[in-house]
């Protein structure tokens, strides 16, 4: 225990001031980009829904929390708090965001030749692998196994440029993750409501999984108390959050299947 | 005669999903009660134990994970049963005996005792909890069973209202 205090204090750095403002800026600057977007695209088309809005601008909140500023800083030296932030930088906020529906409200405000163009990159070979719900949590959930389970996890602290590029994975991988899973946003090739169902029971299993092994074999340089109770956080954070994903998934399945008035066939 | 058959297929795929909804809700309601009522609430299970298997918290992983979509899942499945007016309780009851007993029985069984994820309470006659628990998951096993399978009478036209 004190020797892991010792290694941990060696370990530690602090992240400066730049690191925080490189990561925060593309949000804010996204913040500032989704809400001139509605404001223009409101003078032509019906009103963007207000829910879609706060979604969007709590999303944004929830990045930035962890990134910069007291929480942030708290999180480089405490494992537990590093946890908290991780489910709120790695899975809410890009649940949230998703649900803000960003690339519909991008779509109505670009003029539609621009519009057909971009539905046309969206189709390209790239997007379309990375959007497939395995790849997406192979991506998510593995890199967070390689996070955790290698040395990669204390490099992060002390190499600044690892740790930016860390942070902006967690969060693209998370919100991959969450429009693969659930639809909000256009999405070319769809998959069928089971084949995701399965996909989304892996990845929770996966995180899971990890979230018992960190319990007993927390990441080099992290106090075992701490990485204790950061298993804990993960296990039933990630039920938490993925509680929602299961209820979108559920409830988009439920509408499509429901039965006609003139029909009796049983469609699953 | 086509009508006839079509209305048999139909009576067979709703009864096969009031099956399947009560199951994975019952595999979900036994993982509920398990989690809050012997993790949370009495504190007898351990988030992790130290016998644990590398197969044991893979299972419990998997376990965990689809038991919560199934409670989810298996609730939608209710929903939709009704809204097709084709919800038959008895069969839906049946399914929830089994799933969940099914789920209770693995999880004393070869989750406890073979994988040693944790033990029901870390007492010394442990023995008498795990015969209990497996005991209670065999009885809602065959209740479960015997309300799936017995052909009843009153419900077998639960359906033609729908297709008059």
């Amino acid at each position: 225990m004190n020797l892991n205090n010792h290694i941990h204090s060696i370990n530690h750095h602090e992240i400066g001031i730049v690191p925080q403002l490189i990561l925060a800026i593309p949000f804010l600057l996204l913040l500032v980009t989704y809400i001139t977007a509605v404001i223009v695209s409101n003078r032509r088309l019906r009103k963007w829904p207000f829910y879609r809005i706060i979604l969007w601008i709590f999303g944004t909140s929830c990045v930035v929390v962890s990134i910069i500023g007291p929480v942030a800083e708290w999180s480089h030296t405490n494992f537990s708090i590093h946890m908290l932030v991780h489910l709120l930088f790695g899975m809410a906020a890009p649940l949230v965001m998703a649900l803000g529906a960003p690339m519909t409200l991008f779509m109505r405000t670009i003029p539609v030749s621009q519009a057909r163009r971009l539905s046309k990159a969206l189709k390209s070979r790239f997007i379309v692998v990375i959007c497939n719900p395995v790849v997406a949590s192979i991506l998510n959930v593995g890199g967070l196994w390689l996070l955790y389970t290698t040395s990669l996890y204390s490099y992060m602290h002390q190499h600044t440029v690892l740790y930016v590029l860390v942070h902006f994975h967690v969060f693209i991988a998370g919100y991959l993750f969450t429009i693969s899973i659930i639809y909000i946003d256009p999405i070319h090739k769809r998959t069928h409501y089971i084949y995701r169902a399965i996909v989304l029971i892996f990845a929770l299993a996966g995180h899971g999984i990890l979230s018992k092994y960190i319990y007993a074999h927390p990441p080099l340089g992290v106090p075992i108390i701490q990485g204790e109770i950061g298993g804990i956080i993960m296990y039933y954070g990630g039920d938490a959050v993925d509680i929602v994903i299961v209820i979108f998934l559920c409830y988009q399945w439920f509408r499509a299947t429901r039965p006609r008035s003139n029909e009796r066939s049983f469609a699953i | 005669m086509y009508i006839g058959r079509k209305y048999k297929s139909v009576q067979m795929k709703l009864k096969r999903r009031n099956a399947w909804s009560g199951i994975l809700f019952g595999i979900g309601l036994v993982a509920f009660i398990d989690e809050t009522v012997f993790h949370q609430l009495l504190r007898w299970h351990h988030f992790y134990d130290k016998s644990t298997t590398d197969m044991g918290l893979i299972s419990d992983g998997f376990f965990h994970a689809f038991s919560w979509f199934a409670t989810i899942g298996g609730l939608f499945m209710f929903a939709d049963l009704r809204r097709r007016n084709g919800l038959w309780i008895k069969k839906w009851f049946g399914g929830v005996l089994l799933g969940g007993g099914l789920f209770q029985l693995y999880d004393g069984t070869i989750q406890h005792k073979l994988m040693k994820i944790h033990q029901i309470r870390y007492v010394e006659n442990v023995i008498v909890y795990d015969l209990i628990w497996n005991v209670i998951a065999l009885i809602m096993v065959l209740i479960g069973i015997i309300l799936l399978f017995t052909q009843n009478r009153e419900n077998a036209g639960a359906y033609e209202h729908e297709f008059k």
